[in-house]
């Protein structure tokens, strides 16, 4: 497998100083692996910060900036960063009004995000978590780790940044970001499976002719194989998956989401077939938003992530943000 | 008995032995994670190695204790702290002692394993690396080779169970028919404890 990289070993450093040169608006600490808004920390501001394995971007370097996060801690590929990265992004962006954790739930990030926020508070600093698990592929959760965050994680950080932007205090921050998160669902589809750096071969064999539904963002595969689909027809499986488990009874932000290796001409084709799913289902679509955001290295496929939303939820939404991969009304 | 320097012994056979392993365990974990276990782990030990190497002067406890440090603070993911808190409880438990005998080891030990059960809320059976290190811990009271051989059948054991935590939870019954990458590196410590019991003429 070719790919543009020097040694496996200092990808994730290689890409820190990469984000360095092109995003001066940002301060990344290359050594320790901590990115974080120029101006932080914002006097009177909750700080939020998260982060998890690369492999995944622009999550979640690509979101800090004003109106989203404050820091990000990137890991190795695909595994979560550890406790000492999270503490100096608390630090940093710490202005005495605390500081939200956004965690995907994985074992790796929720343990390492524990162990972090008692460090922190032994530090004085006041930390509250808020787990994301949207994904509803993963059915019976009691035998297993529970459902796992993707995609709802960009509307949790893009919502709750909002409110935090405001002025919000910790609390109000934590409950608009545990509403996301309740009122979010994925459901994620691979028409190729992933090459890590360290591995440089696919994660796991599919074959030309077949697709993995449910699948996380990890390279691991999804819990069932099937013989390839149209674009339609995976629209159809994709949001029947989430309306069956959100059904929601108002408006909905919509994230068509790319893997990574899938192009933008086939995600918005992608779209249409949702949007003509959604509509078939009588559910109104206040925004949405297609592109890569929540990727899995070079994975094909993309995932679908439907937020019901209230009025509030819209303004924080729609409200400014200047960050790396997310800008708009300023 | 054994001094600090037993253990540093062991933590550098640990590290030669996972650096040796790493490419068996990220091919394990490929099978039904996401193909990383060895290298971060051969990270995180090389770092134990280098940091218990320049301490000198530690007890068998602060040994153990600044090997879970720096497992938590170099591997992330699960394994991070997982590992990083077997020690570091293993560790604690040990105390001030300058010398500590094979029955002290094995109860410290075995709170250390009850730690890592309850941070990771896994019970014997999920197809984790307690299904190496419960058994490993019961039979460590009785003899170091036999913990060795009772972690490594623990790990073969995993082979046809169904993963219920981590990530090859995800997977349901496709992770049935693959041995557990964490039970196999858990394996590998408890190995390295014996061998190093064995070269330094310790072994009952």
């Amino acid at each position: 497998m070719k790919m543009l990289i020097n040694v496996p070993e200092t990808v994730v450093a290689d890409a820190l100083r990469g984000i360095a040169a092109a995003h001066p608006e940002l301060t990344v600490d290359v050594e320790n692996r901590v990115v974080v808004r120029r101006d932080a920390p914002v006097a009177g501001k909750v700080g939020l910060v998260s982060g998890g394995g690369s492999g995944h971007e622009p999550l979640h370097a690509g979101f800090v900036g004003p109106g989203m996060l404050s820091a990000a801690c990137p890991g190795e590929v695909f595994t979560s960063p550890v406790p000492d990265q999270m503490v100096r992004a608390a630090a940093a962006v710490d202005s005495g009004a605390g500081v939200l954790f956004v965690v995907k739930n994985y074992t790796g990030d929720v343990l390492n995000f524990e162990m972090a926020a008692e460090l922190a508070e032994d530090e004085g600093i006041q930390v509250a978590q808020v787990v994301v698990d949207d994904d509803v592929a993963v059915s019976d959760s009691t035998f297993t780790a529970g459902r796992r965050g993707t995609g709802a994680t960009l509307f949790v950080e893009k919502i709750a940044g909002a409110a935090a932007d405001e002025g919000a205090p910790l609390d109000r921050v934590v409950s608009v970001a545990r509403q996301v998160n309740g009122s979010s669902r994925s459901f994620g589809v691979a028409l190729s499976a992933v090459t890590t750096p360290a591995k440089g071969s696919p994660t796991f064999d599919l074959p030309a002719g077949e697709l993995e539904l449910g699948i996380g963002i990890h390279g691991e595969p999804g819990r069932e194989r099937r013989p390839m689909m149209t674009s339609g027809e995976i629209a159809d499986f994709a949001v029947e998956a989430v309306l069956d488990d959100l059904r929601p009874t108002g408006p909905v932000l919509a994230l068509v989401n790319g893997m990574g290796a899938t192009p933008l001409l086939e995600l918005y084709g992608f779209n249409a077939e949702v949007q003509r799913v959604l509509t078939e289902r009588g559910v109104p679509v206040a925004r949405t938003l297609v592109g890569n955001y929540v990727t899995s290295l070079d994975m094909a496929g993309c995932s679908v992530t439907l937020c019901q939303i209230d009025e509030e939820l819209l303004r924080l939404w729609d409200a400014p943000v200047e960050t790396p991969a997310l800008r708009w009304g300023r | 008995m054994l001094d600090a320097d037993f253990f540093r012994r062991w933590m550098a056979a640990a590290a030669a032995s996972v650096d040796r392993e790493a490419g068996r365990l990220t091919e394990l974990d490929s099978a039904i994670g996401d193909a990383d276990h060895g290298s971060n782990l051969q990270r995180g030990f090389a770092a134990v190695a280098a940091a218990v190497d320049k301490d000198a002067t530690a007890t068998p406890g602060a040994v153990l204790t600044l090997a879970g440090r720096q497992l938590i603070s170099t591997v992330g993911g699960a394994s991070g702290p997982l590992y990083g808190t077997l020690l570091r409880r293993t560790g604690k438990a040990l105390g001030e002692a300058a010398e500590v005998d094979r029955d002290q080891l094995a109860r410290a030990f075995a709170e250390g394993v009850a730690a890592v059960g309850q941070l990771g809320g896994a019970q014997a059976g999920d197809k984790t690396m307690l299904d190496a290190l419960l058994p490993a811990a019961e039979a460590l009271g009785s003899c170091f080779r036999g913990a060795a051989e009772a972690a490594r059948a623990g790990a073969e054991a995993t082979i046809p169970l169904q993963a219920r935590k981590g990530r090859a939870s995800y997977l349901g019954e496709r992770s049935i028919g693959h041995q557990d990458p964490g039970a196999t590196s858990a394996a590998l410590l408890v190995e390295a404890l014996a061998d190093t019991a064995r070269a330094g003429g310790a072994e009952a």
